[in-house]
């Protein structure tokens, strides 16, 4: 089965990064194929590679970063929700005057079209917090 | 892409306070670039993103209740509002703004778009969805 994966709200707070992670690497492993991850809303926050947990703690973005690099992973963080909390690539960065470019490995900043065309594409949208 | 699917936004949170309602907007017009069939489901205090008369700038907030009323002109004409929602409230179809579309199959006669539902037929709504988007 093919899925595209939503993901609306930040690491740590609460479980619904971890889950989407593990349901991810789950239907990986059961031999489905993920079609897309989309970050949305507050989700975007997991894509930040300035974050830096105790060190007993899991990195959800590390995590997530590896995930894609291992599987190819195509991983999209909307580009309105990203501007507004400070998720910036090379290029959002340039644009904006701002100094910094904390976008991690593997995620990608791009439009709300491709959310809309993972539920066209895929067999399921699977979406994990508010 | 040539298949079309039954895209269902539940929309269920007052327009100020969260993003959502905003946000959920923005989706559905974006969406409406891929020629999906679309239904709008407003329940619980998503029925207040509808009313009339709104007027935020006391809360620094922008007032986008005026863009429903461009739903019509993206062939978004399936907007289901839950009268249990409405009745909850003290609201009435009335305190609505009204949403309308031209028929291009009936000599594009204007018509509303709004349909007031029960919870059967809002469970039969979201049974037809193949992707469904909670805001």
């Amino acid at each position: 089965m093919k899925f595209t994966i939503q993901i609306n709200t930040g690491p740590y707070t609460h479980q619904a990064s971890d889950s989407a992670y593990r349901f991810t690497q789950a239907a990986i492993d059961a031999g489905h194929s993920i079609h897309r991850v989309f970050f949305y809303h507050d989700g975007v926050n997991n894509a930040t590679e300035y974050s830096v947990p105790p060190q007993d703690d899991r990195n959800l973005q590390q995590l997530w970063s590896e995930l894609a690099t291992e599987h190819n992973l195509d991983m999209i963080v909307c580009v309105a929700a990203a501007q507004r909390r400070g998720i910036l690539d090379e290029n959002e960065s340039k644009k904006n005057g701002k100094n910094g470019v904390n976008i991690a490995p593997g995620f990608e900043i791009s439009g709300l079209g491709q959310l809309i065309e993972g539920g066209v594409q895929s067999d399921r949208l699977v979406v994990f917090g508010d | 892409m040539s298949n079309t699917k039954t895209f269902v936004y539940i929309n269920r949170k007052a327009p100020y306070g969260t993003v959502y309602a905003l946000e959920s907007l923005e989706v559905v017009l974006i969406g409406a670039a891929f020629e999906q069939n679309v239904k709008l489901i407003f329940m619980d205090d998503g029925v207040f993103q509808l009313t009339r008369g709104q007027d935020p700038e006391g809360i620094g907030m922008k007032n986008f209740s005026k863009t429903y009323a461009a739903l019509g002109d993206y062939d978004i004409n399936q907007i289901y509002i839950d009268q249990q929602s409405l009745d909850d409230r003290g609201l009435t179809i009335d305190d609505l703004q009204a949403l309308v579309y031209e028929d291009e199959d009936d000599d594009w006669n204007e018509k509303s778009s709004i349909h007031l539902v029960n919870r059967e037929q809002l469970s039969d709504i979201i049974e037809s969805a193949d992707v469904l988007l909670n805001f």
